[in-house]
This record gives structure tokens, C-alpha cells and sequence, in this order.
């Protein structure tokens, strides 16, 4: 891939942004009709897969990714990376508490309200 | 001293030039970028969690969202990140005119959705669906709906606090290029504006399906 010498700046065709916010337009109204049609598990599945097209698309054009230094691709996927390590691992103690000993549920503190309906 | 006399004002001197100059401020603005994805996966984490314990409990309070304005927010939001986009385009072409009115349409924007955002707060502050224990809305049948309440005031409140950060650079910015301190040799601070504007319109990408769209 060509790195262009930031010095001198790349324009972009008016064109571009246009069809890019037109894309994003486009897919928000698909995103909220989806959501009513009821899928079960694969609602959330298809709303994120959508929310990560329209952020590809703000990412790549709007904030020149794709046109950049390629550093700053990785630094940024590197957020990504350690956000998803940070929740998966999260996610092994808090699905599966009580799996070897079933949790006696008390709260921590006096003022750690949980309501009971 | 010829070299001194081809520094520009802009170029601080412990850079060889404007490309190098360009490149370490973008990379220092991506890295803080970082944190922010961090700060704010922090509270997605908070949403995954707690929406993994209590699925029927989102399901049932998120209907007290109101998806009419939360969708008008998300095209408001796209609006002001096309306009800054366009803004930084006009100044990469020179033409100072152009930027000011672009930048003056993002913060247009950027209003209205705080406007929206006010309505949204005031009903939910009025019938009492508050965080924690300030929570009194009497209509959710399941269990402890004062979480999902504590998750949408927390993600939307900090995403709001960003829009207003947002506003007062871009203002700076606006006010810098009325000034004619920037050029197509060098306008970064508007450049670096329009990252931090679109990050906050990738997290609203996130947060609009999570919090008004659930199934």
C-alpha cells in the first residue's frame, strides 16, 4: 500500500463522503426495522454486525484510515484487541459463578440495594 | 542560517518537517483515542455483564426507551460527522469560508442532539426511571431494573459529557481558523478535532442498537 506524504494533503472526491454518509443513513434504517422483527439471539448478532460495518466506514473514510499511516490502524485495532481479551476474560468468572459452588446471594454492602419484585 | 529562515511558524523545530510534524501528532491523538476506547469498555463490559445476568429485565426496560429519538440522535450524529469531515476537506482545498460554515453546521448538530438528549432525560428523571437507588418508576416487572437505568444514565451520560468536550474544541477550532491560523500546509488541530468528533459518533454507533434496540 502507497503512503502518501502527509505534508501535502489527499483530498478526497466530495463524492465519497457523500455515498459514505448515504451508506450509514441506510444502514441505521436498516438496523431499527430489523430490530423488529424478532430473531431470538440473532437480533443482537445482526445489530452488531451492522454497528461494526458503520463504524468500519467512519474509521476507514471519515478519519482517513484507510488513506493514513498505517500505524495508526494498529494502534487503534490494538484497542479493539485488548477490549475484547479484557471482556471474554471477564466473561469466564461472571457466566459462570455458582458452576462448582452455588452462590449464597447476600449484599456486599448495607446500601448495595438489590430489589426484590 | 538559510534553514532556519524556511521553518515555517507552524513547524516545531524538533521536526524535520511537516510530514513527520503531521504524523506525530495524528499518532498522539489515535493513542489517546485508545484510552478512550478503554474508558468507555469499561462500561460496555458493564452493559455485557449485567445484560448476561438479566436478559428479561433489559428486554422488558428497554422498551421505556424512546427509539423515534434515539434514532433522529443517530442521524443528527452522522450528519455532524459528515459536515466535520467536509470541514477538514474545505481547509485541505484552503477555502476558509467553507470550513467555519462546516464547522459551524457540526456544532449546529452537535446541539440538536443534546437538545433530543435533554428531552429523553427529563421524561425519564419525570416518571422516576433513574440509576441505582434513586430509581421509583413503578411499571417494570422484572427484577431490578434500576441496573439497566444505571447502565443507560452511565454510557449515555459520559457519551453526552464527550459531545459537550467535543463543542468547545470545535469552537476553538472555528475561532482559530477565523483567525487565519491555519492553511493547507497546516491545519492538524481541526484535523485532530475530527478524529476525536468521529470517535464519539462510533461509540453512539455502539450504544444506539445496545441500549434502544434489544430484540
Amino acid at each position: 500500500m502507497e503512503q502518501h506524504n502527509t505534508a501535502t494533503p489527499h483530498v478526497l472526491p466530495l463524492s465519497l463522503y457523500f455515498t459514505v454518509a448515504g451508506t450509514l443513513f441506510v444502514l441505521t434504517g436498516i438496523t431499527v426495522a430489523v430490530s423488529f422483527v424478532h430473531f431470538g439471539e440473532f437480533n443482537i448478532i445482526v445489530a452488531m454486525l451492522i454497528a461494526t460495518v458503520k463504524a468500519s466506514l467512519v474509521a476507514l473514510y471519515f478519519m482517513h484510515l484507510k488513506y493514513d499511516n498505517k500505524l495508526f490502524m494498529a494502534v487503534f485495532l490494538s484497542s479493539l484487541i485488548f477490549l475484547g481479551l479484557f471482556l471474554t476474560l471477564t466473561m469466564t468468572d461472571t457466566m459462570h459463578r455458582g458452576d462448582i459452588d452455588p452462590i449464597k446471594e447476600h449484599p456486599i454492602k448495607k446500601e448495595a440495594i438489590i430489589y426484590d419484585k | 542560517m538559510e534553514q532556519a529562515e524556511k521553518h515555517p511558524s507552524y513547524l516545531q523545530h524538533h521536526f524535520a518537517d511537516m510530514a513527520q510534524q503531521t504524523d506525530a501528532a495524528k499518532l498522539g491523538m489515535w493513542v489517546f483515542l485508545v484510552t478512550e476506547v478503554l474508558l468507555f469498555g469499561g462500561l460496555f463490559g458493564f452493559y455485557t455483564f449485567f445484560r448476561a445476568w438479566y436478559p428479561e429485565m433489559f428486554m422488558e426496560a428497554h422498551k421505556y426507551l424512546d427509539v423515534t429519538m434515539g434514532t433522529t440522535n443517530t442521524f443528527v450524529l452522522i450528519t455532524s460527522s459528515l459536515t466535520m469531515a467536509l470541514a477538514i476537506r474545505a481547509m485541505q482545498l484552503g477555502k476558509k469560508k467553507q470550513t467555519i460554515a462546516y464547522l459551524a453546521g457540526t456544532l449546529f448538530f452537535a446541539a440538536v442532539f443534546l437538545v433530543i438528549k435533554y428531552f429523553e432525560y427529563s421524561h425519564k428523571f419525570h416518571m422516576g426511571m433513574l440509576p441505582g437507588k434513586f430509581y421509583t418508576f413503578d411499571g417494570i416487572q422484572a427484577a431490578n431494573p434500576h441496573i439497566f437505568f444505571s447502565v443507560y444514565f452511565t454510557m449515555t451520560g459520559l457519551h453526552g459529557i464527550h459531545v459537550i468536550i467535543g463543542m468547545i474544541i470545535i469552537t476553538w477550532v472555528m475561532i482559530r481558523t477565523m483567525r487565519d491560523e491555519f492553511s493547507p500546509e497546516y491545519y492538524n488541530p481541526i484535523e485532530l478535532t475530527g478524529l476525536y468528533w468521529h470517535l464519539v459518533d462510533l461509540i453512539w454507533i455502539f450504544l444506539f442498537p445496545l441500549l434502544y434496540l434489544i430484540g
